[in-house]
């Protein structure tokens, strides 16, 4: 099985996708910090999946008769101030979290994607145009801008996603101009092209699936700035609304009661904290072995 | 000879020229895009202007008259360039919230994150570059270790978080600096208004008292927000660092027999001073950013605080004229910082 996998002269093109991602696997597996970030994202895909089953209590069942209990064998992480038990929060809380940051990445991705290829594909007046946009998007502070877009649109959880993709799609663009730019002379493209290929057809066949794996690298590193950003929209109170457990909206309640009741406000940025790291150490590994030329020195 | 000379001269005047007017037109070019933005968003606010000055109970008449008195019924365009020009002539409308100008709060609370974001950088510079140049010049050592630690958690902790647990140890179960606030309330309204800047006017006025006490209530937020920077500027700085030292004229400067210590300072780092300054710049302006969460823990009453606010009580106007002013300060600074870099750099004309 290997040896096909690893074969040098694979005889389809199944066979040569198959061994491609076999080594990269390979290649992930023998970085520890990868392994580490891989395993706390599939905890936290886990913990979406089955937040039911993970959690002791109800994520809003409350319970005036424990509120602000400390951390006990019966509450892991104590209880909020109206009796809640965190920990079932925080478990509940990844699904939104994990809810952002995929649509963030579904709809940013593929529009900066699409027009950094345009840009590049095309050049000329067509690219001053679309990169004049995305330069002037991408000098301008993304937090600040995602919070004057909810301000227009409204707190809520679909208003923060439409916010945070907004702010994040000129870095795709940039990257998928460069990397077009590459290859837009290529001979293949020029076969294809005299084969009477549309433009659209090249632009979405031939030239978007090889700027895929720099974009993956980049939404991997970019989505520890995206939880912190939803994380910052639901403390401020225009993310995700209560009794929603999202994990900086808990913080925010808790701000109140930071000086006797430490664990309202400090388990749920733990949370954050960790998910974050996962997100960096996998999107490390994947640049190292995705594209090795680009990782800084260490 | 001479001629040489000064055609170099001249041409490096002619670079330098060329290098300002093409950062004065993509800095206004990009201000352009800043204003249409707001623009963008002060239209498509759900809440109709109209019925917030008329009421829902006017007659259709009224509420045509008041459409048209505030310039709804005109092309887009030309309420876009209405917009630019009031903006320019420093009219951003009034504050709902304050009953005042908002261009007049904002000068009232621009002053506070300023000075937080100023001390801020500061200690991310003083620390961060020697730490960066450190853990270059012994890879593998604690110095290393603690940078990339600190790096890693840069990116993933949440300011506010760390503003509430900083609060809760230093203030509360340590005492070590003063609470929120920027500054005890007994000595509020104390000091005269001269920068804004509660250190320097306390300076000023020769109030040593104040200023001991504002420093108290600065020091740890701008050390949260000093922190954030120290993490991005020590990692440039190391990186930047090891891409010198592995250069062949380094190796030849330690093979002469030059000092370790001026084959640092003066062969390695002299080069990447100009680098820095980007990198400088770039984290100052993520700083003036990060200062609306950091404000918000710390109940600062500074240009983040004014613009949460204002977001909670839906106050168009002043959420408009803070993004607009935070949005420009960082345009600037990072233009800034570019158009030195092209200066500087012989590389970079």
């Amino acid at each position: 099985m290997t040896d096909w996998l690893l074969d040098d002269s694979p005889t389809s093109r199944l066979q040569a996708n198959l061994g491609r991602a076999f080594r990269i696997w390979t290649a992930l597996l023998r970085n520890p910090l990868a392994v580490v970030g891989g395993i706390i994202i599939l905890v936290l895909i886990a913990m979406a999946i089955f937040a039911p089953l993970i959690a002791p209590y109800s994520p809003i069942g409350q319970d005036l008769a424990n509120r602000l209990m400390p951390p006990s064998a019966d509450h892991w992480m104590g209880t909020d101030e109206l009796g809640r038990d965190i920990f079932s929060r925080v478990v509940y809380g990844a699904r939104i979290t994990l809810l952002i940051v995929t649509m963030v990445a579904v709809i940013a991705a593929p529009i900066g994607l699409i027009i950094g290829a345009v840009s590049g594909y095309f050049g000329g007046w067509t690219d001053r145009i679309l990169m004049g946009v995305t330069d002037i998007f991408l000098s301008m502070p993304k937090l600040i801008l995602a919070l004057a877009f909810v301000a227009a649109l409204g707190p809520g959880i679909e208003n923060a996603i439409i916010a945070i993709a907004i702010t994040s799609w000129p870095a795709y663009a940039r990257i998928a101009r460069a990397e077009t730019i590459t290859f837009r002379e290529a001979e293949f493209i020029a076969a294809v092209r005299l084969q009477g290929a549309s433009s659209a057809r090249v632009i979405l066949r031939h030239v978007l699936p090889l700027c895929a794996s720099s974009t993956i690298i980049r939404v991997t590193l970019d989505m520890a700035g995206i939880i912190l950003t939803a994380a910052g929209l639901g403390f401020l109170g225009l993310g995700a609304q209560p009794p929603l457990p999202e994990w900086g909206a808990m913080i925010s309640r808790g701000r109140t009661f930071i000086l006797d009741q430490w664990w309202v406000a400090t388990m749920p940025g733990f949370a954050i904290i960790l998910v974050s790291l996962g997100f960096c150490f996998l999107g490390d590994g994947l640049r190292d072995v995705l594209d090795p030329k680009q990782g800084d020195k260490s | 000879m001479t001629d040489a000379r000064e055609r170099q001269l001249a041409s490096q005047v002619l670079g330098h020229a060329a290098a300002l007017a093409r950062f004065a037109f993509v800095t206004a070019v990009t201000f352009l895009g800043l204003l249409a933005i707001t623009f963008f968003i002060g239209r498509v606010v759900p809440i109709d202007p109209v019925l917030a000055v008329v009421g829902d109970r006017a007659t259709k008449e009224v509420y045509d008259a008041a459409r048209e008195a505030m310039g709804l019924d005109r092309p887009l365009i030309v309420q876009f360039l209405t917009y630019v020009g009031d903006v320019v002539t420093g009219n951003l409308g009034m504050s709902i919230t304050t009953g005042r100008p908002v261009v007049e709060d904002l000068g009232r609370f621009f002053p506070a994150t300023l000075e937080m974001a100023t001390i801020g950088i500061l200690i991310g510079v003083f620390l961060g570059v020697p730490m960066g140049v450190l853990a270059a010049t012994h890879q593998g050592s604690w110095v290393d270790q603690v940078i990339r630690v600190l790096g890693l958690l840069g990116y993933s902790v949440p300011a506010f978080w760390l503003g509430l647990v900083g609060l809760a140890v230093f203030y509360a179960a340590l005492g070590w600096v003063a609470g929120p606030g920027r500054i005890d309330i007994y000595y509020d309204g104390l000091l005269d208004p001269v920068t804004g800047l509660y250190l320097i006017d306390s300076l000023v006025a020769g109030e040593w008292d104040i200023f001991w006490n504002a420093l108290d209530h600065l020091m740890l937020p701008a050390s949260i927000l000093g922190f954030f920077s120290l993490a991005y500027i020590a990692r440039m700085t190391r990186s930047f660092m090891l891409d010198q030292l592995g250069h062949e004229y380094i190796t030849t400067a330690r093979v002469k027999g030059v000092p370790e210590r001026r084959v640092i300072w003066r062969h390695a780092f002299y080069p990447i001073r100009i680098q820095l300054i980007t990198v400088i710049g770039l984290s100052y302006a993520a700083l003036l950013e990060g200062s609306v969460m950091i404000e918000t823990v710390f109940s600062w009453p500074g240009i983040g605080n004014y613009l949460t606010n204002a977001l909670l009580n839906a106050d168009t106007n002043a959420v408009l004229g803070a993004t607009l002013v935070i949005g420009a300060v960082f345009i600037l600074i990072n233009k800034i910082s570019d158009v030195l870099y092209r200066m500087l750099d012989p590389r970079a004309r």
